[in-house]
């Protein structure tokens, strides 16, 4: 359990803020493994929300759709967008393991590689527009390799990220600082407590296109708890830096996600 | 061809005889015929680990007895398994796996099965069948009182194994 990790906000099987080299599934009794997942993170100024589902073939290929809502609230009306603004976006995922096993690779270093992408719509291509946003579609590319170290009982992953989306594409793709694809890394770390319980760390980069207000890395503190094979729950602090002008953005994390 | 050869050629030349009535270094009284193969340390899969914490952690020569016993008990009654564990020979199984495990841990044992290929060849096992013996595994370590950390770390040692078992 928790060893294919959880869902991320994106859709794809891993930490919360980054896609891990497992694909979702794994460790089901069939060849095709699915979850759904919902997850809310709570910040001063905004609201997250995010929910998916994800189909894992053959330990090989993951396929995964997730959509994506950003409520800005009452701070909408502060950024002359009118109160309750959301921006939605719909990702679409899919990953492939290239080579390596995270779990039973245990006599060699190599860890679990894999190869995806994200396409993802942003639903507000006029804001986008105005707050200097180039597109308000985009495809981010990523190389994922996770390692389980049993005899430490640690999981390491790292994730190399292609990509144009401010604020993971709520804010578009591209702007009027930077227009090109930039190279950003993402990494978690975890230790499992117990069978059913993983707490660690992840870091996330990211680019820092528009100029109208600063793009933060993101960062956050997780626990993960297996209520059974079919059933996880992940908390955790998230700090997602400044957001549309909106500065620390910090808050509660919460995720449910149901295996099949 | 290791030198080995000449012996497994001399034990083919000492069969047959009656279903292991006398303890032979590939089977003991008690248990089905086998063919004979050569006797080796290395069949076990993974170097005995250097310190004993794991093997003390799981109770040392009796608390791996026991475990095997429980992780056997288990697998015959699962589900999932029974269809692999009723042709066995649970006599031999519950022997070797104790063996194999305690000179895994570095405990003051000989490994005397056959090489993990050779053991499950045709058994047609699949990655959920193994995960599932993994599962039995934990749920007897968890019920003798092993801690999670300890059951990793011979964990770790088996799960490299799952290359030579599971064959679909």
């Amino acid at each position: 359990m928790l060893t294919g990790g959880v869902s991320s906000v994106e859709g794809a099987g891993g930490g919360g803020l980054a896609p891990w080299a497992m694909i979702t599934g794994y460790g089901s009794q069939g060849q095709v493994g699915a979850n759904a997942h919902a997850t809310v993170v709570d910040l001063p100024d905004y609201q997250f929300r995010s929910g998916g589902i994800a189909l894992g073939v053959q330990d090989r290929l993951e396929l995964s759709y997730a959509r994506q809502t950003f409520d800005t609230g009452p701070t909408g009306a502060r950024l002359g967008l009118g109160e309750g603004f959301t921006f939605r976006q719909d990702v679409l995922g899919a990953k492939l393991r290239v080579f390596g096993d995270a779990v039973y690779d245990q006599d060699r270093w190599t860890p679990q590689v894999a190869i995806g992408a994200q396409w993802k719509s942003n639903n507000q291509p006029g804001v986008i527009a105005a707050i200097g946003g180039r597109d308000h579609e985009g495809v981010d590319y990523y190389v994922a390799a996770t390692k389980i170290l049993l005899d430490q009982s640690v999981l390491l992953n790292g994730t190399v990220r292609a990509t144009r989306a401010n604020q993971g594409g709520l804010l578009g793709f591209g702007g009027d600082r930077n227009d090109d694809y930039s190279l950003q890394f993402e990494g978690s770390a975890g230790v499992l407590l117990t069978k059913r319980l993983l707490v660690g760390a992840e870091y996330r980069t990211k680019p820092d296109n528009l100029g109208f207000a600063r793009e933060d890395d993101w960062f956050d503190l997780f626990a993960a708890y297996a209520v059974n094979k079919n059933l996880s729950i992940t908390a955790a602090y998230a700090d997602l830096g400044d957001i549309a002008t909106f500065e620390d953005q910090r808050g509660l994390y919460l995720s449910i996600q149901a295996g099949f | 061809m290791r030198p080995i050869f000449a012996l497994s050629l001399a034990a083919v030349l000492i069969l047959p005889l009656p279903a292991a009535a006398q303890p032979t270094p590939w089977a003991h009284p008690g248990e089905e015929a086998i063919d004979p193969y050569a006797v080796d340390d290395a069949n076990a899969g993974a170097a005995p680990m250097a310190e004993d914490a794991v093997f003390e952690a799981l109770g040392g020569v009796q608390g791996v007895s026991r475990i095997i016993d429980d992780l056997v008990d288990r697998s015959v009654r699962d589900p999932r398994l029974e269809e692999i564990f009723k042709p066995t020979d649970l006599a031999r199984l519950r022997r070797t796996l104790k063996e194999q495990v305690c000179f895994i841990l570095g405990g003051p044992c000989a490994y005397s099965g056959r090489d993990m290929a050779a053991a499950h060849k045709d058994l047609g096992i699949t990655t959920a069948e193994f995960n599932a013996l993994v599962e039995n595994l934990q749920g007897a370590m968890d019920d003798a009182g092993v801690p999670f950390r300890a059951q990793n770390r011979l964990l770790a040692r088996l799960a490299p194994m799952k290359g030579d078992v599971v064959e679909r």
